[in-house]
C-alpha cells in the first residue's frame, strides 16, 4: 500500500463529483483528502484526490475515471512527483495568548490571521505531518477548533493537458 | 416567429425520428405524458410498443440493440416507472448493449421536494449507466438526446439515461436536431499501436500451440470476417464465451467450443496447455477464467481490446493491443505467416470425445425416463433455420441451451451474461422479435424465470410477435438446486417451487400452446411450434433434478473441469 495523488480533470459538468466517488467506493477505497478548484484551461476543472492503495489499483483506477464520459484525464503520481500543499486553521481563546503561543507561531511560520474579540486564528501551510505537529502542541493551549483542508498539488513531470482536449 | 416553436415533447419524438428510431419500448404515466401525447402524431414514423412492466421494456429494449446492433430505446415515467428500469440499467452495462432511456420528471420547481413521483433518478442510475444527465430547458432537449445516441453507441458502447422535467417537456422551443460525432472529453475508439500489433505478430508466428478467445467485441466491432480470416490463415483454434457465440459459426473446422463454467471440456483444459493466448473482445470474467492464479500461465497473452480499463484487470496482458479488434485483426493478418496446427487441433478433438463419451450423449440421446433438457435443444436444431436467435432466461436450461443451440450465423443469441438476470429471457426474446418479424425468435426460459416477467405475454399477445417460447420445466430453480445437491448436501432450501397452470397462463393470452411429458411427442411438438405463425408456447417437462456438466466448481481451475 502507498500514498497516490490523483489529478482528475473534468467538464464542469452536474453529477460528476458522484460518478467519480462511486468508483472509489466501489472498490472499497477511502478517499482521505478532495479539493476542487478551477485548473488553467476555461470551463476545465479540477481534482486533486489522495488515496492510500496499491500499484495495481491505482492504474485501474485512473483508468476507471477516464472512462467516465466527463473526465477528460486522469493522472496519479507518487509524493516526490508533485508539490503540494495543505492549509491548517486553528481557533483559539484570546485567553491563551501569551509569549509561549506566540514562540510556537513563529517556530512553525504560522501566522495570526484573524484576531477577535473572544479568539484569535491561526493559519499554518505545509504538509500534513507538520501541521498536525502543531495541533498537538496547540491542545495545551486550549485550542477549541481545527479544520484542514485536501491537498492541492501541482505535477512535477512537464505533461500538459493541451494534448487531451482536441 | 412563434409558429416554428413546437413543444419541447415533441422534440423529443422529433429527436428519436432523426435518430432513425423506428421501435421503441415504453410505459406512460404522469410525468412523460407530454411526450407520449406528442407521440400520438408520429405514430405512423415510430412504432411504440406498450409492454406490461418497465422492466420488460428495458428488456425488450436490449432484446432489440442485441440482434440488431442498433440503439435500443425505452421511455417511462418518473418515480417508480425509472426504479423499474434499474436491473436493465445493470444488465445493459455489463453487457455493452446500446440503450437510450428517456424517463419523465417532476417540473423542475419540484425538484428536491419530495413531490409525488419524484425520485433521484439521475443519482439512482449512476453507477448503471455509461451516462446520464438530467434535462430541465426545452432547448437542451435535443442537444441531450444527440450526445446521448452518440455515447451509446459508440466505444464500448452502453446504456444512457436522459431525465427530461415536465416543464421543459411543455415549454416551447424550435427544433433543430444536429447528430453528434464528437465529445471533447470522450476517447471512443483509441489508436491500434503497429509496434504492438508487430509484436503480437510475432509472439503468433512463432507460437507452437496459439489458441484464439473470442468475446461480443467481435460483434461489436463486426470482425466477424476478420476475425475467420485470421483463424483461417494462421490455423489457429478458437472458442467462443458466452456473448461471442455466433460470431464464428459453429461449423468451422477451427471451431472449437465454448469457454468457463459450464462450457467444453477442451477448451477450457487447454486454456492451460496453449503457448500463446489471443484474447479478441472479451473481458476474462470470472466465469470463464475459474481461479485466477491458475489460469493460462504458462502462455503469453494478447489481448484484443477496445476499453482500457479491460486491459491487465484479471489477465496480464504481454502484448495488450488496445483499440477496435476489426482493425487490429486485419492488421495481424498482414503480419501472420500462414500456418496450420493440425496435431494440436487434434487434442481439441480427442477430448471432445471424452466430453460427448461423458457428457453430451446422455444430455442429446437419453435413455432413462425424464425428458432432458439438451434433447429439447437437439430438436430444435433438427427444425430451426439457420439465421435462428435463442433467447435465453437465466438458469440450466440457459446453460443448456447455449451448451447445444447450434450458432450458424452472428447476432443469434440474446442472453444475459453479466447480470444474470432472470425475467431477462421473455421480454428480450419479444424485443429481438420485433426487430425483424421474419426472423425466427426462439425463447428458452425455465419455470422459475418465467414467472418473473411473465407479465409480457401480454405485449405478445398485442403486438402478435411470433416468438416461439419453450419453457423447460422442472420445477425447481434448478440452478440453485444444483449447488445445494452438489455444495449443500442437497438441502433443497426453497428452490422446490409449486407451479401453475402453464398453459392455460398461455391460454389466457390467446397464445397457442401445448405440453410435452414424453418423449415419444417431443418431436412432434418442436416441429409444430417452429411452424406456427405467429407466437407458440411449448411447455416441456423435463427431469427435476438434472445437473449441467461440465463444471467448473469455484475456486478451481479451468483443467479441473468436471465431467460429472
Ligand atoms: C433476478 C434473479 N434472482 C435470482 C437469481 C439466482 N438464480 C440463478 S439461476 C436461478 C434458478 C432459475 O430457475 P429456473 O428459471 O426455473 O431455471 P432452471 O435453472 O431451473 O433451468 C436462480 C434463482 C438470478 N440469477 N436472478
Ligand atoms: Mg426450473
Amino acid at each position: 500500500m502507498k500514498k497516490f495523488t490523483i489529478s482528475v480533470f473534468t467538464e464542469n459538468f452536474i453529477g460528476i463529483l458522484n460518478r467519480i466517488t462511486i468508483i472509489f467506493t466501489r472498490r472499497g477505497i477511502n478517499i482521505s483528502g478532495i479539493t476542487a478548484s478551477e485548473s488553467r484551461e476555461d470551463g476545465i476543472y479540477r481534482l486533486t484526490i489522495e488515496v492510500t492503495t496499491t500499484d495495481e489499483q491505482i492504474v485501474q483506477l485512473v483508468n476507471q475515471l477516464e472512462r467516465i464520459i466527463d473526465v477528460i484525464k486522469a493522472f496519479y503520481y507518487e509524493d516526490d512527483q508533485v508539490v503540494f500543499q495543505e492549509i491548517a486553521l486553528y481557533k483559539l481563546p484570546v485567553s491563551s495568548l501569551d509569549p509561549g503561543l506566540e514562540k510556537v507561531i513563529r517556530q512553525y511560520s504560522a501566522r495570526i490571521i484573524s484576531a477577535e474579540k473572544d479568539f484569535v486564528v491561526i493559519e499554518m501551510t505545509g504538509h500534513k505531518e507538520d501541521t498536525q505537529e502543531l495541533l498537538s502542541i496547540l491542545k495545551k493551549f486550549n485550542i477549541m477548533e481545527f479544520a484542514r483542508s485536501g491537498r492541492v498539488a501541482v505535477s512535477k513531470p512537464m505533461q500538459t493537458l493541451d494534448q487531451y482536449l482536441q | 416567429m412563434n409558429d416554428t416553436k413546437i413543444r419541447g415533447a415533441e422534440i423529443v419524438i422529433k429527436s428519436l425520428v432523426a435518430e432513425k428510431v423506428t421501435t421503441l419500448f415504453g410505459y406512460p404515466g404522469g410525468a412523460i405524458m407530454p411526450v407520449y401525447d406528442a407521440l400520438y402524431d408520429y405514430i405512423d414514423q415510430v412504432n411504440h410498443v406498450l409492454t406490461r412492466h418497465e422492466q420488460g421494456a428495458i428488456h425488450a429494449a436490449q432484446g432489440f440493440a442485441r440482434v440488431s446492433g442498433k440503439v435500443g430505446v425505452c421511455m417511462v415515467t418518473s418515480g417508480p416507472g425509472a426504479t423499474n428500469l434499474i436491473t436493465g440499467l445493470a444488465d445493459a452495462l455489463i453487457d455493452s448493449t446500446p440503450l437510450v432511456c428517456i424517463t419523465g420528471q417532476v417540473a423542475s420547481h419540484l425538484l428536491g421536494t419530495d413531490a409525488f413521483q419524484e425520485t433521484d433518478v439521475v443519482g439512482f442510475s449512476m453507477p448503471g449507466t455509461k451516462w446520464n444527465i438530467q434535462v430541465r430547458r426545452v432547448e437542451d432537449i435535443a442537444p441531450a438526446i444527440s450526445k446521448g445516441f452518440y455515447i451509446a453507441r459508440s466505444g464500448r458502447p452502453g446504456p444512457v439515461l436522459i431525465d427530461i422535467t415536465k416543464d421543459a417537456q411543455f415549454a416551447l422551443g424550435e427544433f433543430n436536431y444536429t447528430p453528434t460525432f464528437k465529445v471533447r472529453s470522450y476517447k471512443p475508439f483509441p489508436q491500434v499501436s503497429h509496434s504492438m500489433v508487430a509484436k503480437a505478430a510475432e509472439l503468433i508466428n512463432s507460437a507452437k500451440k496459439p489458441f484464439v478467445l473470442y468475446g461480443q467485441g467481435v460483434l461489436m466491432a463486426q470482425a466477424e470476417e476478420e476475425l475467420k480470416a485470421f483463424l483461417e490463415k494462421t490455423g489457429t483454434p478458437a472458442a467462443c464465451t458466452l456473448l461471442g457465440s455466433g460470431s464464428l459459426s459453429e461449423d468451422h473446422s477451427l471451431y472449437v467450443g465454448k469457454l468457463g463454467m459450464h462450457g467444453n471440456f477442451a477448451p477450457n483444459i487447454l486454456t492451460n496447455q496453449c503457448d500463446v493466448l489471443i484474447a479478441v473482445g472479451m473481458r476474462f470474467d470470472d466465469r470463464v477464467t475459474g481461479d485466477l492464479s491458475r489460469y493460462a500461465r504458462q502462455a503469453k497473452v494478447i489481448h484484443l481490446e477496445l476499453d482500457p480499463v479491460e486491459i491487465n484487470k484479471n489477465v496480464k496482458a504481454d502484448v495488450p493491443v488496445l483499440g477496435d479488434c476489426k482493425e487490429s485483426l486485419s492488421l495481424l493478418i498482414e503480419k501472420v505467416q500462414p500456418n496450420s496446427h493440425q496435431e494440436w487441433l487434434d487434442e481439441f478433438l480427442q477430448l471432445e470425445n471424452e466430453e460427448k463419451a461423458a457428457v453430451v450423449s446422455r444430455d442429446l440421446t437419453p435413455t432413462k425416463t425424464g425428458l432432458t433438457m439438451g434433447e429439447v435443444v437437439r430438436y430444435v436444431n433438427e427444425f430451426k433455420d439457420d439465421d435462428a436467435v435463442l433467447v435465453t432466461d437465466v438458469g440450466q436450461h440457459q446453460m443448456i441451451a447455449w451448451r447445444y443451440f447450434a450458432f450458424k450465423s452472428s447476432r443469434t443469441q440474446v442472453t444475459s451474461g453479466g447480470l444474470g438476470t432472470m425475467g431477462f429471457g421473455l421480454p428480450a426474446a419479444l424485443g429481438a422479435q420485433l426487430h425483424d418479424l421474419s426472423r425466427q425468435v426462439i425463447c428458452v426460459v425455465g419455470d422459475g424465470g418465467i414467472q418473473m416477467t411473465v407479465q409480457e405475454l401480454g405485449t405478445i399477445m398485442q403486438t402478435k410477435a411470433p416468438v416461439k417460447i419453450i419453457l423447460l420445466n422442472n420445477n425447481f430453480l434448478g440452478m440453485v438446486r444444483q449447488w445445494q445437491q452438489m455444495f449443500f448436501d442437497k438441502r433443497y432450501s426453497f428452490t422446490e417451487l409449486e407451479n401453475p397452470d402453464f398453459i392455460k397462463i398461455a391460454e389466457a393470452y390467446k397464445i397457442k400452446s401445448s405440453k410435452v411429458e414424453q418423449r415419444e411427442d417431443l418431436s412432434e411438438a418442436v416441429a409444430d411450434m417452429l411452424l406456427h405463425d405467429g407466437p407458440y408456447f411449448l411447455e416441456v417437462v423435463v427431469a427435476k433434478e438434472d445437473n449441467v456438466f461440465p463444471m467448473i466448481t469455484t475456486g478451481c481451475s479451468v483443467d479441473e473441469i468436471r465431467l460429472s
